[in-house]
């Protein structure tokens, strides 16, 4: 039985209103269910809070078949609407379904539109920060060392826990919404000390210094270790938040890691015994030449034609840094008139972007910088796709299995290029 | 129903209530983890994952017993939209505890259980008749069905 303080309990019991008590209660179902002690507190809640496609809308339509009807019967699973209020927590919307400007060109409908819009205001309306967002730390939400965290979106878990020293699990929808109002999450697994520690080790035996090199690694990572938690060690170097960024989404695509040690570099692996907690334990992987080949063979598994007609950048969302990497490759050159080049950011940093000039580059290039969203969530390609390139070892893992299409996978110089010429030409060196 | 006609069940194995309840099925067994978002059609209830052992299988209306849940963030709101479309499953049985199975459950609200005396993905087979009295936190299972 999970235990309960006495403000856990009146709200429970309905002393903040019944939406409150609503998401105290399905919280005190699902700390049940994994077995959890009791609560942490939080104020820090990242999710999808009430956004819906319009079919779900409809299924609650006896509800009003709104944001309320929504918010309550799926997002808080309560058998009645409640009216919901402001949220109590620091809350924030990751991603989204469309661009807010582009999404005719992403294949939407007026109707979705219309629908994205209204979903919008009303998170707006109930205190959420609009991030709209899969990098809510490149966007406005930077957690601390040590901070109890509700995230969703896996690719952020694994980066505030394994980067920021941040504690937080793999949450789900109703989950995180009804964190943002009871502002509780089940004290269990990453909140607690012992459940961060080294599970598998991987020694590092070739150079790995580039973006490139860093995401192929994450990428062997998640196979080698699936869930469990891996220390690396050896040959990595040049770290920056871009690279951790692509290292943890590809662990947290090809096998579920959602927090990663490496020696010497995150704030809990200050030596390989403080990893591990003790001595090493489990696994013990290596990371040498023929890892890396095969790892960069199995990412190009699915590609037979050399044609490329859609280049997607972006997954996780690309940073400031990258968007002027890319603009620099692009500057002076065009988009190929066989192909489409989309690069996906937040708003918050599109409006640097073009503050910096880097969106005109783009535009000039024949490039859309697009917000809110991916080809993977919104299951959005140019219209006609039949082989895309990607700089991501996530979106390659996940887009070509979603759409049917064939896909890529090299350095963004390679996806650059490609986009200008049509032409894959993308080789391990 | 004549239960005292019934035969005993093969099998009981013992385990942890993950979601309360009393139901009773035909199983479907996989020994690989299941993805929801991009590895779960909800409006079928149907495995979609490439190289999956179910892909193009549904566990609507099944007892779903495996590993665990892996992937994605949107495993709990994918099989939550399954009990939308009336593609639920019946009851599940799963081995390694996860937010997303633990929380996907809850919200589903079928009987689940967890922490087993011994291994239900070894135990059951597909097509076994499996009763989950998630309240006592046993399992039984008829071998090839109950008919």
């Amino acid at each position: 039985m999970v235990r309960l303080t006495d403000a856990e309990k009146a709200m429970r019991d309905g002393a903040d209103g019944p939406a409150v008590a609503k998401a105290m209660d399905l919280l005190i179902r699902y700390a049940e269910a994994l077995g959890a002690e009791d609560f942490v507190e939080t104020n820090n809640v990242a999710g999808v809070p009430g956004s819906s496609p319009q079919w779900v809308k409809d299924y609650y339509k006896e509800d009003g078949g709104d944001y309320r009807a929504v918010f309550s019967r799926f997002d808080l699973d309560s058998d009645e609407v409640v009216d919901v209020p402001r949220m109590n927590a620091f809350s924030c919307h990751l991603q989204g379904g469309m661009d807010p400007e582009m999404w005719r060109e992403q294949g939407m409908s007026e109707e979705a539109f219309a629908n994205f819009r209204s979903d919008e205001a009303e998170v707006a309306s109930h205190g959420i920060q609009v991030l709209k967002t899969c990098t809510p730390y490149l966007a406005g939400n930077v957690p601390v060392m040590g901070e109890h965290c509700a995230w969703m979106e896996s690719s952020a878990v694994v980066f505030c826990n394994s980067v920021i020293g941040g504690r937080t699990n793999c949450e789900g929808r109703e989950s995180t919404s009804a964190a943002m109002l009871a502002k509780r999450i089940p004290n269990w697994g990453f909140h607690t000390d012992d459940f961060r520690k080294g599970q598998h080790a991987i020694d590092v035996e070739v150079p790995v210094d580039s973006i490139f090199e860093w995401g192929m690694l994450g990428y062997f990572t998640g196979a080698a270790v699936e869930d469990a938690i891996p220390v690396l060690d050896g040959a990595i170097s040049d770290a920056a938040l871009i690279k951790h960024k692509h290292f943890g989404a590809a662990a947290a695509s090809s096998g579920g890691v959602e927090m990663y040690h490496m020696v010497g570099i995150t704030p809990e692996a200050s030596s390989r015994e403080i990893a591990f907690g003790g001595a090493d334990k489990g696994e013990r992987f290596t990371y040498g030449a023929k890892e890396r080949a095969a790892v960069y063979e199995r990412l190009n598994s699915i590609g037979e034609s050399r044609d490329v007609d859609y280049v997607m950048l972006g997954c996780p969302h690309y940073s400031i840094d990258q968007i002027a990497d890319a603009a620099r490759m692009l500057e002076g050159r065009k988009v190929h008139e066989n192909a489409e080049l989309w690069i996906f950011t937040s708003r918050a940093v599109k409006a640097t972007a073009m503050a910096s000039g880097y969106d005109r580059i783009l535009r000039e290039a024949g490039a859309k910088l697009m917000t809110d969203t991916c080809s993977a969530i919104s299951q959005a390609v140019p219209p006609g796709t039949k082989v895309a390139a990607f700089d991501s070892a996530k979106q390659t893992h996940y887009l070509p299995a979603m759409m049917g299409i064939e896909g890529w996978f090299g350095t963004t110089q390679d996806c650059i290029d490609v986009a200008c010429t049509g032409k894959w030409e993308g080789r391990l060196n | 129903m004549a239960t005292a006609e019934l035969k005993a069940p093969d099998i009981v194995i013992r385990g942890r209530k993950v979601v309360g309840g009393v139901t009773e099925g035909e199983a479907l067994v996989t020994s690989q983890t299941i993805s929801g978002w991009g590895g779960v059609n909800p409006l079928k209830g149907e495995v979609i994952e490439s190289h999956h052992e179910l892909k193009g299988v549904s566990f609507a209306n099944k007892i779903l017993v495996f590993p665990g849940a892996k992937g994605s963030s949107g495993w709990s709101g994918v099989f939550h939209m399954t009990k939308l479309t009336g593609c639920a499953p019946l009851g599940m049985l799963f081995t390694i505890t996860t937010t997303k199975a633990a929380l996907g459950a809850v919200v589903l609200r079928v009987p689940t259980m967890t922490d087993f005396d011994r291994d239900p993905v070894e135990a059951i087979a597909t097509g076994d008749w499996v009763r989950i009295d998630a309240d006592k936190g046993e399992v039984q299972i008829w071998k090839g069905g109950r008919a």
